[in-house]
């Protein structure tokens, strides 16, 4: 327990004493999973719509693969984004691996599955006569697709929010196309399991009490935004 | 109203989903003003003709003409569907304000914003949920969504509104003030009007015409009175509530009318023509119908009257018996033996009167002009 303890004093020693490198990873994270998860939204958000409301041959399989992705192990993903990246790879040539392009890649390969299943679960539990409604209030089919998205608005933060979530704490795939190079491609999750690694257990319960925090602040934020604004 | 100029005209219409025939309309049309009522049971393709009409589900064979031009399918449609407005069963309300639920279909045509609140706050009031504005549309009542989700569709000021059974989920008296209301607004308006209902007392406080579906197709269009005193089947006579169906056959008119009737099975003395049965005096006959046709008598119970037995001998009265008085809503139902049962709705006050009750005694008088003959089966 003092080991805890002592982690989590050295935490708020680090953070509110200003400690460079961990606000740079720290930072850093926040960069990289935040433009993942924006990325899984406009991918996820798109596709998950697409889904709810058409229908062709061969959808359900789809739907069976999106739901299958929510559950990518983050190895597998960082397995073959390294494959393609890898200098030899089909994408080589691009020289992404070991930055955090990379990492953002693999993070959005994470996050669209899950970001898609949640929207295509909540688009599709809205009743179907409200697309009848919406066309014969005069909607054209994307103001149709704008209502319903906006309907379903709560759902579609939780996506968010576990998009975020995915990634942010994944440590897989990060370590793999990213390598935890200091200063370039180190973030807290990386940098935890190598202070682990070394024995820093001490460091290694700061970060993650740092990590916890950053999650809790994303999600505080974005639980606020999807339940403060429904009139009474 | 039926005689304005048809803004609606549907011609060979077939819809079929699955193999199957869901609506095979030969003709109809709509006139401008006209509140039009289609009645039927449930699977008779009342929402499924409104949302064909609505220009929002387009795959059919057949035309629909809107104002004598035909309406596009997909894509093009939009214009001619920003002309209509429909209403569901459900509110279908969104997640927001009444005010921007009210708003919805204004800001989707892009109008100036002193316009759209101008025009919400009309409607708002037209259908007395002004007060609700700010409230949010999950908090409301059954009555009160509803009354929103019409003024939404209002407030786009329709050339035609379309109502897919929009009372069916609400209480009676939530139920009553909305049809007051829409009917106030309609006659207001004069907007042309399709309204789909299974409830017939509904179709008769809005309607101009009536338009009787069954799976899929007409039985009959014509005036509530007409379709409720004058079916054009069994079915239909069935449908809205025709109780009385008596055999019959029919025989010359004594002088002047086009037919009587031989009430079958009822008298011990033969009719005056020679037949087995009571002669009546009739208003009309279904088209085929001819003397020596077996056919069955029309007549609602709210046609037939009762009186004491002492008028037996007067035309169209038959002597009778009580044998059951039920009551019904705000009236007692009350079936009489005369050979054949006859079930009349009549009043408390009447019943007391008369002092109807099983075993009573009791004349039944069937008034002329609201007897009706149609084929058997």
């Amino acid at each position: 327990m003092d080991l805890i303890w002592q982690g989590i004093r050295q935490a708020f020693g680090l953070i509110f004493g200003l400690d460079a490198e961990v606000w740079r990873i720290s930072l850093l994270s926040l960069r990289i999973s935040g433009t993942a998860t924006f990325i899984s939204l406009l991918l996820g958000v798109s596709a998950g719509t697409a889904l709810a409301l058409t229908r062709f041959p061969g959808r359900r399989i789809l739907v069976s693969l999106v739901n299958t992705g929510m559950g990518l192990p983050p190895v597998v993903v960082g397995l073959f984004v390294s494959i393609f990246l890898w200098r030899n790879g089909p994408l080589g040539f691009l020289g992404l691996l070991y930055t955090p392009t990379a990492m953002i890649l693999a993070q959005s390969v994470i996050a669209t599955p899950i970001v898609t299943g949640i929207s295509l679960a909540a688009i599709q539990q809205l009743p179907r006569k409200l697309r009848l409604q919406i066309l014969a209030l005069g909607a054209t089919r994307w103001q149709m697709v704008r209502l319903l998205l906006r309907e379903a608005r709560l759902p579609l933060l939780a996506a968010v929010m576990a998009g975020f979530g995915g990634v942010i704490s994944e440590v897989g795939a990060s370590i793999m196309v990213g390598g935890n190079i200091k200063g370039s491609t180190r973030v807290l999750t990386t940098a935890t399991v190598m202070e682990t690694g070394r024995g820093n257990f001490d460091i290694a319960i700061a970060l993650s009490v740092i990590l916890l925090l950053l999650t809790f602040a994303v999600n505080a934020l974005l639980t606020r935004i999807q339940q403060a604004e429904r009139p009474r | 109203m039926s005689a304005g100029a048809p803004i609606l005209e549907v011609r060979g219409l077939r819809i079929r989903r699955g193999g199957a025939d869901l609506l095979d309309l030969p003709e109809l049309s709509v006139a401008q003003g006209e509140t039009l009522s289609l009645i039927g049971p449930n699977g008779a393709g009342k929402s499924t003709l409104l949302l064909a009409l609505s220009g929002i589900e387009s795959p059919y064979a057949g035309e629909l003409l809107f104002r004598g031009a035909r309406i596009p399918a997909g894509a093009a449609a939009l214009g001619y569907r920003r002309r209509v407005a429909m209403v569901f069963q459900e509110p279908l309300l969104f997640d927001t304000t009444v005010f921007e639920n009210v708003a919805t279909g204004l800001r989707l045509r892009d109008l100036p914003k002193g316009e759209i609140a101008r025009r919400v706050a009309e409607s708002l009031e037209r259908f007395k949920i002004g007060h609700l504005a700010s409230r949010s549309a999950r908090t409301l009542s059954g009555g009160e969504a509803q009354r929103a989700s019409i003024a939404r569709a209002l407030a786009v000021a329709p050339e035609i509104l379309l109502l897919d059974e929009p009372f069916a989920a609400l209480d009676p008296p939530a139920r009553e003030a909305l049809l007051e209301d829409l009917a106030h607004t309609l006659r207001e308006t004069g907007t042309t009007t399709v309204f789909a209902t299974h409830d017939r007392t509904e179709a008769q406080r809005l309607a101009d015409r009536v338009a009787v579906l069954d799976c899929g197709r007409l039985r009959q269009i014509g005036t509530a009175d007409e379709v409720l005193r004058r079916p054009a089947d069994t079915f239909v006579a069935a449908f809205v509530g025709v109780e009385n169906l008596l055999p019959i056959r029919l025989v010359p008119a004594a002088a002047g009318g086009e037919f009587r009737a031989l009430l079958i099975g009822v008298g011990l003395s033969r009719g005056d023509d020679g037949h087995d049965g009571v002669s009546l005096e009739i208003g009309g006959a279904a088209p085929g119908l001819t003397v020596g046709s077996a056919g069955l008598l029309c007549v609602r119970p709210e046609d037939v009257e009762i009186e004491v037995a002492a008028a037996a001998a007067a035309p169209n009265r038959l002597p009778g018996t009580v044998v059951a008085v039920v009551q019904q809503g705000p009236f007692l139902k009350v079936s009489v033996e005369c050979g054949v049962m006859i079930v009349a709705l009549i009043s408390g006050h009447l019943a007391r009167e008369l002092a109807v009750r099983p075993g009573s005694p009791v004349t039944v008088a069937l008034p002329l002009s609201n007897l009706y003959a149609i084929p058997q089966g």
